[in-house]
């Protein structure tokens, strides 16, 4: 039996698409900002952080609205308590996404180190991961979600392998210290990123089916090395 | 839900033979978007015989808005319910002071009669009551009959009408001629609700409505009062904290027969300003 207030619930899930939507698109466009040394762009996504901030209050507000009002149960309780994390978590991927564009705008200065390569792949794995956690809101997928927190490590790879990489760099030429560092707090800021796709993710198997596989071995052992 | 057919204040008598001296304007607001008000109620007081049961009550409840009384046992609610259309005026001893108002009019001006105020405010009780020896049919029409009503066809149309506002139409339509008491329980109610429609009130009070029905049956009356709140003001009275917080736009709490606190709802459920009412929607008072 439909109710009157489950319109409510799909526009609290459509806000956290809406979110989700905006937070991957800022993380976009402030790589591309990196790599096209595009300063005016950059200024975008650091204004359009904002966009992402009121979004978060507005769904956290909400979710206490509907739990205060309506008194959820089960799944439909699940997804405000999810959707209170997940906001959570794609406000801290828009704030990485604003550290990225302040970083592109410095090293806007000067030459690239080298062409960018690593990190917008390391990037675009961030993002498949945040795309796949995120669609969970609109089918939820538990084997889906739990592929997304398998795809952790290789992240985590690809920024210790830039971090060496550019460590090397900077003890052989001493004059490149300040963007080496740059681009390590970039990659830091990438590998970030897919940590909150993996907390989404995890949030997502609790959503399904009422599982908390945080901190378990199902999602801990693929993640180590 | 079927989309509820317009209201027609169709005969609608006045509360005394006399003109009301402020005409009602169901689309009048005093300014842009100021909330058009159905019951203005000033330092109104209510005993039974010596006792007093209701004490300055000052209040205006919205119209075409669900207000829900909330409050523990003997707060006083349902007898201020039932002041809203002179229901309690049937127990001998019950006087009043103050003032009730219902769209500018004196609910209890000298030359008011009762039978009319109840007619324009109806009423739906905790246990339903379809006249157990009428058909369907007849328990909704037995109001507008009283009334004098004749027409058949008037008689028809307001029938499918007030079913079809109440949600019943569809399940009743084909058997109306069984009788009311046939029914489940959550029918029934939506019966008495359909009377209750039937005379064209511009207020619907509620005591308790879903009290005595199953989760799917309150569910069904709850969209019901979701629905009417376009046509109707309605005002309720329950015990059930998460009813009032789901149907209502406002919520008045009401505790030794003294209205402790009233605001939007949200308010009342999130951050009341008393901390009895805190405590009371809690779960913590006594």
């Amino acid at each position: 039996m439909k109710r009157f207030f489950d319109a409510e619930l799909e526009t609290f899930r459509s806000q956290l698409i809406l979110m989700g939507e905006t937070a991957i698109e800022q993380v976009r466009a402030a790589m591309k900002a990196l790599v096209e040394s595009d300063r005016g762009l950059a200024d975008r996504v650091i204004a359009g952080d904002d966009r992402l901030d009121k979004l978060e209050v507005e769904i956290d507000d909400e979710a206490v609205r509907y739990m205060n009002l309506r008194a959820p149960i089960a799944s439909d309780l699940r997804l405000v308590i999810v959707g209170m994390k997940a906001s959570h978590d794609l406000e801290r991927v828009g704030d990485e996404a604003t550290s990225i564009a302040k970083r592109a705008i410095k090293l806007s200065a000067e030459p690239p180190l080298k062409p960018y390569i690593d990190l917008p792949r390391m990037a675009t794995m961030a993002l498949e991961m945040l795309r796949d956690a995120l669609d969970c809101f609109l089918q939820v997928d538990e084997a889906r979600a739990i592929a997304v927190c398998k795809r952790d490590a290789e992240v985590d790879n690809l920024n210790r392998q830039l971090y060496r990489e550019l460590t090397s760099f900077m003890i052989e030429k001493p004059e490149t210290i300040s963007r080496a560092i740059e681009l390590m707090f970039i990659s830091k800021s990438i590998e970030r990123i897919a940590d909150h796709a993996t907390n989404i993710a995890e949030e997502m198997v609790y959503l399904s089916h009422g599982r908390d596989v945080r901190h378990s071995e199902e999602v801990k052992k693929v993640t180590s090395g | 839900m079927a989309e509820l057919p317009q209201v027609k204040p169709v005969g609608t008598r006045p509360l005394a033979s006399a003109p009301p001296a402020t005409p009602r304007n169901p689309a009048a607001a005093t300014a842009a978007g100021a909330m058009e008000v159905a019951f203005e109620i000033s330092g109104f007081s209510l005993w039974y015989g010596a006792s007093q049961a209701l004490h300055d009550v000052d209040i205006r409840i919205p119209a075409r808005a669900v207000t829900a009384i909330i409050g523990p046992s003997g707060c006083g609610k349902s007898t201020f319910l039932r002041a809203l259309n002179r229901m309690h005026e049937l127990t001998p001893g019950t006087r009043i002071a103050g003032e009730l108002r219902l769209f500018g009019e004196n609910l209890y001006g000298p030359a008011v009669d009762p039978a009319v105020v109840r007619r324009r405010v109806g009423m739906v009780f905790q246990k339903s009551n379809p006249f157990p020896t009428m058909s369907i049919a007849e328990n909704v029409l037995v109001g507008l009959r009283l009334n004098g009503v004749r027409d058949k066809t008037v008689l028809q149309d307001r029938l499918q009408e007030s079913l079809r506002m109440a949600a019943l139409w569809d399940e009743v339509k084909d058997v109306l001629g069984r009788p009311g008491s046939s029914l489940s329980g959550g029918q029934q109610q939506r019966l008495c609700i359909a009377r209750a429609l039937a005379v064209q009130p511009e207020v619907l009070l509620m005591d308790e409505p879903c009290s005595a029905l199953d989760p799917i049956a309150t569910a069904k009356i709850e969209e019901l009062i979701h629905d009417l709140r376009a046509n109707f003001t309605v005002v309720i009275v329950t015990h059930n904290m998460q009813q009032a917080a789901r149907v209502s736009d406002r919520t008045a709490f009401f505790y030794l027969g003294k209205l402790i606190e009233y605001d939007v709802t949200r308010t009342i459920f999130m951050n009341p300003s008393n901390p009895q009412t805190e405590a009371y929607v809690a779960g913590r008072f006594g």
